[in-house]
């Protein structure tokens, strides 16, 4: 930077910060040397963004956004277009691919307490991408315009009419019709294509200015500027060009190897990636006798179908994906890392992993009446992490602990009782039991020393 | 590759209704003389009553290995062009007027219900002299379509055992043929199966191309991910 280059360069320097740009954000960016496995998937985001528009701009050459004509233009890319079909399923793989993606950066960071201060709006960014970005699948799913585009744009838009008084006057200004119709094609396809990836650029070039601006986190949650050598570069840290190019770009390939196997041998995912109803277009006056959003919604709409009122279920669904955006205030430990937080603390972080996957299971299937209890529970073990993670800020008193377990082992007893106990008592006696034995663990085993307490952080990062 | 693909579709799709199960029937869509009988069969006996209005006969010729002049002779029965959509003359509202329910598309019906449902659905028509045209479907109940392959197969009936959730409902076990056809009970399978066969394929033509490009392209980053992995371990050498 000291250095003024000649040439070019140097010209352009001198009109556009170029080479500034290149060293504060490439070759004198410091990124912690530790990074393993989970910090790929921040890179791979990237890729799969690229990749979606580029796909996503061939695709808008030969689709037609009108419900006549949907469904065939899409089977025309299928079969006439060259290289179309090959164009249609790195679009519909990469849409999966993108929240697999997300999701582990998401974990990441969870993991590694990547959302703790002071890295709390480079979270709370990375939130609303999540959110541009389910909006943007759910948008997009509806284009193909078959029976489960339909019907599952039908359903959830439906929700928005769950809202006291405003809600069936918001649901026909959201279709911009009574029922999902041409105009809610219309309408969806312009937000799919434009609206929506221009805010998703946007917010994800703002989460890349904010990471840089406070540096990455590290497995070992130990903050590398605090430790600088005398040329002012942290000593954990290494430049990020051409370390962490070298070793993203292998993991890259690595995942596209993955992504060629699906795109090529498995496209559909046994009817995860690409479900089979979607085959037979959209057809307003048959209803599919289950509908399922795409997987990746599934552990939301578990949550919704948890509750019987459309509303306040709704309220849960949202709550489920808001108390998220509050992680940062929920966990304030200054433990960051994993690595030095309590035994407890893992066995929490893995319930909720599991509360997660079987929520997300739950969700791609037709309802009964043990999946719905087993909804209820599963829900409320999602719900408890966030709460026991707060809990676990700092050691308590025993009295603590114990008040915490007997008030809100009392609650969901009181809501067992007020959900029908009479009638399918049979349902929530054994239901009862999986929140209470998760409370028991979570909230009476930390008052054992050894296992509710958190280990020292390193000064240093391990390699 | 082709029959984990079957496979999987083949198990989403439902066998509800009578409780008779599906049958799995093993195809390849690289059976290029299956496919070709197939597609005999399909323009002959289906091709009728049901279009597949998303492929194109010139498409079909050119996968199937046929000519432009075998294509002509052989597959488009109309007067249409070889370039044309496979689409039939007959009016969807007639259709609802004849039979109750218009004949669906079948250019995608081996991925929305699945190979195996196609195959034992053109297994299990039985004569049933309540339904309008005297037959019936094990898998699909009251189904508004006549046997059309009915003087291949011949009739059959069905034979019942006790069943359903509780064990006293009467499900169909199997058939008994109770007027010959023209071909033997393996022959007909035979058809059916050639059939099933042209239907994978006609529901995803891609899957014949990039079932073999697929390899090429993973053998270009297996290559890349050697190059790439020893650059990234020559660069790393010194960070400890």
């Amino acid at each position: 930077m000291t250095e003024k280059a000649g040439g070019l360069i140097g010209w352009i320097d001198e009109r556009f910060p170029l080479t500034r740009l290149w060293n504060d954000h490439l070759a004198k960016y410091y990124a912690p040397k530790n990074f393993n496995l989970w910090y790929f998937f921040g890179s791979l985001a990237l890729l799969v963004l690229v990749m979606q528009i580029l796909t996503g701009i061939f695709l808008t050459m030969h689709y037609k956004p009108d419900a006549a004509l949907a469904f065939a233009s899409v089977e025309y890319i299928m079969r006439d277009v060259e290289w179309g079909w090959l164009i249609r399923y790195m679009h519909s793989t990469g849409a999966s691919a993108f929240f697999i993606i997300i999701y582990l950066h998401m974990f990441r960071g969870l993991m590694y307490g990547s959302f703790k201060k002071p890295r709390e709006l480079l979270w709370l960014v990375g939130m609303f991408i999540y959110l541009t970005l389910m909006a943007e699948a759910f948008m997009g799913y509806l284009l193909p315009w078959g029976q489960m585009s339909y019907w599952g744009a039908q359903v959830i838009i439906n929700l928005f009419g769950a809202i006291p008084y405003i809600g069936p006057d918001l649901a026909v200004w959201i279709r911009g019709d009574y029922v999902v119709s041409d105009a809610t094609l219309n309408r969806f396809f312009a937000f799919h294509v434009i609206a929506l990836p221009l805010v998703l650029v946007g917010l994800v070039f703002i989460h890349i200015m904010a990471l840089h601006e406070v540096g990455s986190n590290n497995p070992d949650g130990v903050e590398i500027k605090k430790n600088k050598n005398s040329d002012g570069n942290p000593r954990d840290g290494i430049p990020f060009h051409p370390y962490y190019t070298v070793k993203d770009i292998v993991g890259a390939v690595v995942f596209l190897l993955l992504f060629t196997i699906v795109v090529f041998y498995i496209p559909e995912m046994g009817g995860y990636f690409l479900e089979h109803n979607n085959f037979i277009e959209a057809n307003p006056l048959l209803t599919p006798e289950h509908i399922s959003p795409l997987w990746y919604f599934t552990p939301f709409y578990t949550v919704l179908r948890a509750i019987p009122d459309p509303w306040y279920g709704v309220l849960a669904m949202m709550a489920s994906i808001a108390v998220l955006f509050f992680l940062p205030w929920i966990d304030h430990n200054p433990v960051k890392s994993v690595r030095y937080r309590s035994f407890l603390y893992k066995l929490n972080l893995a319930f909720f992993v599991i509360a997660f996957f079987y929520l997300g299971y739950l969700g791609t299937l037709a309802v009964n009446p043990v999946r719905t209890e087993m909804a209820v529970r599963f829900s409320e073990l999602y719900f408890l992490f966030f709460f026991v993670l707060w809990v676990y800020n700092k050691r308590r008193t025993a009295t603590f602990y114990i008040g915490c377990f007997v008030s809100v082992v009392g609650l969901i007893t009181l809501y067992d009782y007020l959900r029908g106990y009479d009638e399918i008592w049979p349902l929530i006696v054994p239901g009862w039991t999986i929140p209470a034995v998760y409370l028991a663990i979570h909230l009476l085993l930390p008052m054992i020393k050894r296992l509710g307490s958190d280990k020292p952080v390193p000064d240093r990062v391990r390699m | 590759m082709t029959a984990l693909l079957i496979a999987l579709t083949g198990a989403q799709a439902n066998a509800a209704d009578m409780g008779y199960p599906l049958q799995p029937v093993e195809i390849s869509i690289h059976n290029h003389a299956s496919l070709q009988r197939g597609a005999k069969y399909f323009v002959n006996y289906c091709l009728s009553c049901h279009s597949s209005r998303y492929a194109r006969y010139k498409w079909v010729g050119e996968d199937l290995g046929l000519s432009g002049e075998m294509v002509r002779e052989n597959l488009i029965l109309t007067d249409g062009k070889i370039g044309d959509l496979m689409t039939i003359a007959m009016p969807e509202d007639k259709a609802l007027q004849w039979f109750g329910a218009p004949p669906p598309d079948l250019t995608l019906v081996a991925r929305s219900r699945g190979v195996d449902w196609i195959y034992t659905y053109l297994k299990s028509f039985y004569l049933d002299e309540s339904r309008p045209l005297g037959v019936n479907n094990a898998i699909f109940q009251h189904v508004a379509m006549p046997h059309v392959l009915w003087e291949l197969q011949g009739w059959q009936k069905p034979v019942y055992k006790k069943g359903g959730a509780n064990g006293n409902r009467q499900v169909i076990e199997g058939f008994e043929l109770v007027k010959p056809g023209l071909l033997s009970e393996e022959e007909y399978d035979e058809v059916v199966r050639d059939l099933v066969t042209f239907l994978a394929y006609l529901a995803e033509p891609a899957a014949l191309k990039r079932e073999k490009s697929g390899i090429w392209v993973i053998l270009f980053l297996l290559a890349l991910l050697g190059v790439t992995y020893f650059l990234k371990r020559e660069y790393w050498k010194d960070i400890h």
